[in-house]
């Protein structure tokens, strides 16, 4: 935790040594073009800090409009940044043409939509020899070899029977198996996955966090595991970040955060999950949408829809406070001072 | 729970296309669904559950032929064979008795037309008495029942959030008192905390107006939870038929288990769960036999060229069935047709604390 003018909070998994891939004060706005609101921004991500160390995984959980995509565009760096910085190994990214292939090469994205990420015209093998002629200059029966191996280390075997096949021939699953072995084909340090489960069927979700799971044993890749579905976050990932209106609000070990949430949001995104063990009915806590991001709401961006809102939480934003152990969150609530009697619970 | 049945689907086939390239897409289904009831339909994609709602409806477009079969609504003047029911008749039917809620209220409303008129659209046609202050009024009133303001009337659909869209496709579905409401993933699209309001309202108006729902999702945790009974659906078959309860907590059907180990769960410790090996097959090269056995890790040898049928499972579990409806459940399994020995997790009893 470095203090400059403000003490920042760094979210993420905590591991000694240099994190494969940091982000400090990321913020991205979206200017508005034309119509009544021509001129302004949607304040997309607000100055977000993230560590991404080795061999762990990091979940983004959050509604849509949260942020989470805007956020792990910008770690791909799709989408430039209005402020904040990125760091490979402790090392500043730059931006030259020759940095930005280098970054693509430690850093991997892998899409939400398999049927469309995948070319049509193309084989597999095609998929996946272009990463490894572009970025490692192989060429002839070394290809297919590595290729070959890829697909192994998806546990798409045996690997002849995949090579010459299309995507339409393939299973959602086994697309986005493919999707992530072309990823893996640059050897990256670090693999950012938006939603990579959400639109395949249920029984086959499971084989592919299954699967990276061992890609963070097995090659020690720091991955960002976005997504809606809490549940998977704390099945799959070490440290789950909640993020609402662009901003984090609570952050810590996963089962932490979902067994003993500290942040109302989380309370209420874990009080609207679908849970066969529930007993008695939902209790919802709290209710509405969540806000327009032109024009958020002042102080907490929580506030309006909080069912344990202060006068000061319309105020003033809430600094990020420790809640127990690892886990820290973004509310009035956590501060001594301004908290009524009750501790949350 | 139960009452009286109002729809019985016995034995219904449908196929895509005829002749060679024909598919079957629903083989045998066969359900009952009761006064007040919420029966849930759960499977992947291509597992025949939309198909299933849309052949009862008789919505149903080609190349969809429904090849056998029949459907027995019960209205308030009588059985009806819909099946057999001509086009007006159909069109007395539909909406008046049975509506439908569709996946993507993005696009089952009409872009360019208000939010009244879609709303007094069916009133007009089916409720021709009413003059149109009467409409209106209506109009007004099932807006509130789903909990949104009057002054929404003369929005546009895109004024309008996803959740408020889907709500008015609720309001749509209930506006002539309907006995059976068809919804096909309604809440699918949205973000959890606005499906959860939904759903919780949908609850509240089916226990207060006394209709019957058939829900249709692939998410079974869901379903558990809003359910009275389910049917699991796999490659076009009914697979497993329980009450919700009792599938949840003692699942007879190995493709029902895996599903049920598919949901990470939010409590508890944290363990390595695996799903269900392999992927649905397509239903242009079903495997022989039962089409779960490639998939199932308790397959016997019949399982690969005999497919069983729904019926009771020879092994009691235990509960009778609650208010003494008959039939309590049924799987299609050649584990549970007496004389195999049935795997543990598959022979589980549910609880006497339930």
């Amino acid at each position: 935790m470095t203090s400059t003018d403000t003490a920042r909070v760094v979210h993420g998994p905590k591991r000694p040594g240099t994190p494969a891939l940091e982000a400090r004060g990321l913020t991205k706005h979206f200017p508005v073009h034309g119509g009544l609101r021509r001129g302004r921004v949607v304040r997309a991500v607000e100055d977000v800090s993230l560590a991404l160390p080795e061999g762990t995984v990091t979940a983004v959980v959050g509604e849509s409009g949260s942020g989470k995509s805007t956020l792990s565009r910008l770690l791909t760096r799709l989408t430039a940044p209005t402020a904040g910085e990125l760091l490979l190994d402790g090392e500043p990214v730059g931006g030259s043409a020759r940095a930005r292939r280098a970054y693509a090469g430690q850093v991997h994205l892998v899409l939400q939509d398999p049927f469309s990420s995948l070319n049509a015209v193309h084989s597999i093998r095609y998929h996946l020899r272009r990463p490894l002629k572009l970025h490692h200059g192989l060429r002839g029966p070394e290809l297919d070899a590595r290729a070959a191996e890829l697909l192994e280390r998806v546990s798409l075997t045996p690997a002849e029977r995949y090579l010459d096949k299309f995507p339409h021939e393939l299973s959602g699953g086994q697309r986005q198996r493919v999707a992530i072995a072309r990823g893996l084909a640059v050897r990256p340090r670090v693999l950012l996955a938006d939603e990579p489960v959400s639109m395949l069927d249920v029984s086959i979700r499971l084989g592919v966090l299954n699967l990276l799971d061992e890609l963070r044993e097995r090659e020690r890749l720091a991955i960002l595991y976005v997504t809606h579905d809490i549940a998977s976050a704390r099945y799959l990932a070490d440290t789950v970040v909640v993020m609402y209106a662009g901003q984090v609000v609570e952050s810590g070990p996963a089962v932490q955060v979902t067994d003993a949430p500290a942040h109302p949001y989380t309370r209420l995104l874990l009080s609207a999950a679908p849970d066969p063990h529930r007993r008695e009915p939902v209790v919802l806590r709290g209710r509405g949408a969540p806000p327009s991001l032109i024009d958020p709401p002042s102080g907490c961006r929580f506030h309006p829809r909080c069912p344990l809102a202060m006068p000061v939480c319309a105020e003033s934003a809430p600094p990020v406070r420790p809640a127990a152990g690892d886990q820290v969150a973004a509310c009035w609530l956590l501060d001594p001072e301004r908290a009524p009697g009750t501790a949350p619970a | 729970m139960t009452g009286e049945p109002v729809l019985e689907v016995r034995d219904l086939c449908v196929d895509y296309g005829v002749g060679k390239g024909g598919v079957r897409a629903v083989t045998d289904a066969t359900l009952t669904l009761r006064r007040g009831e919420v029966l849930g339909l759960a499977g992947e994609s291509g597992s025949g559950k939309s198909t299933l709602a849309y052949a009862v409806t008789r919505l149903l477009r080609a190349p969809g032929v429904i090849t056998g079969g029949e459907v027995r609504f019960h209205g308030p003047d009588g059985v009806l064979d819909l099946l057999e029911a001509d086009a007006a008749t159909l069109r007395r039917i539909r909406w008046d008795q049975i509506s439908v809620v569709f996946q993507s209220a993005m696009h089952a409303l009409n872009p360019v037309a208000r939010i009244d008129a879609q709303l007094t659209d069916a009133l007009r046609a089916h409720r021709s008495r009413l003059g149109a202050a009467e409409r209106r009024e209506r109009a007004v009133e099932l807006l509130r029942l789903v909990g949104i303001g009057e002054e929404r009337l003369r929005s546009y659909p895109h004024e309008l959030s996803g959740g408020m869209r889907q709500r008015v496709m609720i309001a749509m579905a209930l506006a002539l008192e309907p006995r059976v409401v068809i919804m096909d993933e309604p809440t699918t699209a949205l973000d959890v905390v606005t499906q959860r309001e939904i759903l919780d309202e949908l609850m509240q108006l089916k226990d207060r107006l006394g209709f019957a729902i058939v829900f249709i999702t692939h998410d079974l945790s869901l379903l558990i939870e809003l359910a009275d009974t389910i049917a699991i659906m796999y490659a076009g078959r009914i697979v497993e038929l329980a009450d919700a309860q009792r599938l949840f907590h003692s699942p007879r059907h190995p493709y029902t288990l895996g599903l049920l180990n598919s949901f990470p769960a939010l409590h508890g410790e944290r363990v390595r769960m695996e799903g269900i090996p392999g992927a649905p097959p397509a239903l242009t090269a079903l495997p022989a036999g039962c089409a779960f056995h490639p998939r199932c890790p308790f397959a016997l040898e019949r399982c690969a060229h005999e497919t069983p049928r729904l019926t009771e499972p020879a092994a009691p579990d235990g509960a009778p069935a609650p208010d003494g409806a008959p039939a309590g459940r049924a799987a299609a399994c050649w584990l549970h047709t007496g004389g195999e020995h049935v795997p543990a997790p598959l022979a589980r009893v549910l609880g006497s604390t339930l």
